[in-house]
């Protein structure tokens, strides 16, 4: 068995400088560059020197850390110029698509050392074939006069010297490595057949000495930015289908109380305050409506809710513990978790109720499913020798293959793709959170500076 | 030394931005079901101007903990052995004080708050801690404590009592403690 370090990602700074600049509104446009020789003229203008004394001062608040464990893995070698114009921009694009690259364990970077270019640029085919690479990303960004920038992307096929598309964005500096990552989203799927899921943002949770904090990040870690910080726990953030709402239970009331919480804005809903416990919210795939655990009738029960709130409809009628419910993407099962039988296990039900069907069998101990978004694989937690361990269940068969080498993982959530899990661990004494692909492969680790991890959701595609 | 140093600078910038800007359309929060008793001030910080970025975050700090009333005096905590729900002969004396305490005035109202150790995942464990809350809620109830007076909620693992992994933490901190608001 191999096991190499592969990357350090790459420090990016979080814009703090520009959080309360006055960027103009419109979301990201985009198109597609089809011809390079037609592109206008750039000028290059200097960004905001703030920004860039805040990105060369701070530390990164959180960070992947790559380990790639496994034999006769294939990497892809690119080489990325840096974007012309980057220097001056807040976010070195070039360093965060190459990290976003080297962390999916797919891709390996080619050294550009001396060579410099952009997207106008018809790459030399010799030099870089000289230097192994098979595909070249060349770009630039430019500040606009409004304070937006303007960065564009062209990819190539060193190897058959074909121009494979690019794209444009024009952007206010918070989302630059939004860009960023769609670039590198755009890389992965055309050189892999894959989506890239770098431009998703990923939810948890951390724990320090007096405060509990609800985050939202880049899927890399970074730009982590705070959307609740509270001083009692918060548990099982779950992004609504839109990506735009976290539900959560919040004992900031002290007892468990489920909210909607709409993360752009800060606007809140109370959604389930009812008598004893609420807890374990779990959004149908229309947006329409929640899953979620209640006590208010004895016991901890399944219940579904509207989204804008109203009375519940009881789902589950057990005298125990029926609870952590998940949706299949179809929205026509809810996986979940009962002790009906004696011991934890994992069931599935129409999403209406009624009878269940039992899922796990092994063992004793088996909690906090997620399904893969294309209904193919349960993720889920069991106890195996007295440690819990993270599991992937290939659903149209039944089997199932560990994929972690650590002992207490925790509520698992898939990459939109499909293709990685993150989850939470502990690793020397320390909480974190841990991405893998589902053959546990490649795992990268995500190290906090704040406290522990935990309770990862990752969120949805988004437009 | 210096890392540290760094950290604090960012932890101030934070808090800069943290107190900078105020949103202008408080309430934040849109009520529904019952009313949750607001656990200190409620304070938000827009990240961006609305709308100006899709990866903004604006910040919801909900500030100090809420405090609570006095009980009687004497133990307020009923522990529990592994796996378990029974409330033990031992604890019958703590359950007595309380029933007394709730029925000697019907306006005091307790709240029951189960806990577990620190093994499993936070939502079943939250489910059994309302499990060990529901037994005390019973016990309660068959001294003649009426149902109105008392609510059973669990807090699963996201309380220890007593930090650590040793057996003697873990018994402490499977455990229901009997709270006045």
């Amino acid at each position: 068995m191999l096991k190499q370090f592969v990357t350090d990602a790459r420090r990016q700074c979080v814009p703090w400088g520009l959080f309360n600049e006055g960027v103009i509104p419109p979301a990201i446009s985009r198109m597609k560059i089809d011809h390079p020789e037609n592109l206008p003229k750039m000028h290059h203008r200097r960004a905001v020197l703030a920004s860039l004394v805040a990105c060369s001062v701070l530390p990164a608040w959180a960070q992947f850390r790559v380990e790639v464990s496994g034999v006769g893995l294939t990497q892809l070698p690119i080489a990325l110029a840096a974007f012309r114009g980057e220097l001056a921009s807040p976010v070195k694009l070039s360093a965060v698509v190459l990290a976003d690259l080297e962390r999916s364990g797919r891709f390996k970077s080619v050294d550009m050392t001396g060579l410099s270019m952009d997207e106008t640029t018809r790459p030399d085919l010799a030099a870089l074939r000289q230097r192994s690479a098979d595909s070249l990303g060349v770009g630039s960004v430019t500040r606009l006069q409004d304070g937006r920038f303007d960065v564009r992307f062209r990819l190539w096929d060193i190897v058959r010297g074909d121009d494979l598309g690019g794209q444009s964005f024009v952007v206010p500096a918070a989302d630059l490595r939004l860009v960023a990552h769609r670039i590198a989203d755009y890389i992965h799927e055309k050189l892999t057949g894959e989506k890239g899921v770098f431009s998703t943002r990923i939810a948890y949770v951390t724990k320090s000495a007096r405060q509990h904090s609800l985050w939202v990040a880049d899927a890399d870690g970074e730009n982590a930015q705070i959307a609740l910080a509270s001083p009692e726990p918060i548990i099982s953030p779950a992004w609504s289908p839109s990506g735009s709402q976290l539900a959560y239970v919040s004992f900031e009331s002290r007892k468990p109380v489920v909210y909607v919480h709409d993360v752009a804005t800060g606007r809140r809903r109370l959604l389930a305050n009812f008598r004893g416990s609420n807890s374990a919210p779990a959004w149908a795939p229309d947006g329409r409506s929640l899953a979620l655990t209640l006590s208010r009738d004895g016991g901890s029960q399944l219940y579904a809710m509207d989204a804008s709130g109203g009375e519940p409809r009881r789902l589950t009628q057990t005298q125990g513990i029926d609870t952590e419910p998940v949706f299949a993407p179809d929205g026509r099962s809810i996986y979940f978790v009962s002790d009906r039988g004696g011991a934890p296990q994992i069931y599935r039900m129409a999403a209406s109720g009624g009878t269940a069907e039992r899922v796990t069998f092994a063992g004793t101990y088996n909690i906090s499913p997620a399904i893969s978004p294309d209904g193919r694989w349960l993720a889920y937690v069991s106890r195996i020798n007295g440690a819990f361990k993270l599991q992937v269940m290939d659903l149209a068969s039944g089997t199932v293959t560990g994929i972690t080498d650590t002992l207490a993982d925790e509520s698992p959530s898939f990459a939109p793709n499909s293709r990685l899990i993150v989850y939470a661990t502990q690793q020397d004494g320390r909480e974190a959170l841990m991405t893998a692909t589902l053959d546990g492969k490649i795992k990268a680790r995500l190290a906090g500076q704040n406290g522990d991890l935990r309770e990862p959701s990752w969120g949805p595609f988004q437009n | 030394m210096r890392k540290m140093g760094l950290v604090a600078v960012m932890v101030g910038l934070l808090a800069g931005c943290a107190s900078g800007v105020k949103l202008d359309d408080i309430p934040v929060e849109d009520k529904a079901g019952t009313s949750v008793a607001a656990a200190g001030g409620v304070s938000a910080r827009s990240a961006d101007p609305v709308g100006a970025s899709k990866t903004g975050v604006t910040a919801v700090d909900l500030g100090k903990p809420g405090q609570d009333a006095a009980g009687p005096a004497g133990p307020s905590v009923v522990y529990f052995d592994y796996d378990s729900f029974i409330v033990k002969a031992e604890f019958q004396s703590v359950v007595e004080v309380h029933a007394r305490h709730l029925r000697a005035d019907a306006k005091r109202k307790a709240m029951l708050e189960g806990h577990t150790d620190e093994r499993g995942g936070r939502e079943y464990n939250l489910a059994l801690g309302q499990m060990r809350a529901e037994s005390v809620a019973r016990a309660l109830g068959l001294l003649g404590v009426a149902g109105g007076q008392m609510e059973a909620v669990s807090f699963g693992k996201e309380k220890p009592a007593v930090a650590g992994q040793g057996e003697d933490a873990m018994a402490k901190n499977r455990r229901v403690e009997v709270k006045y608001r």
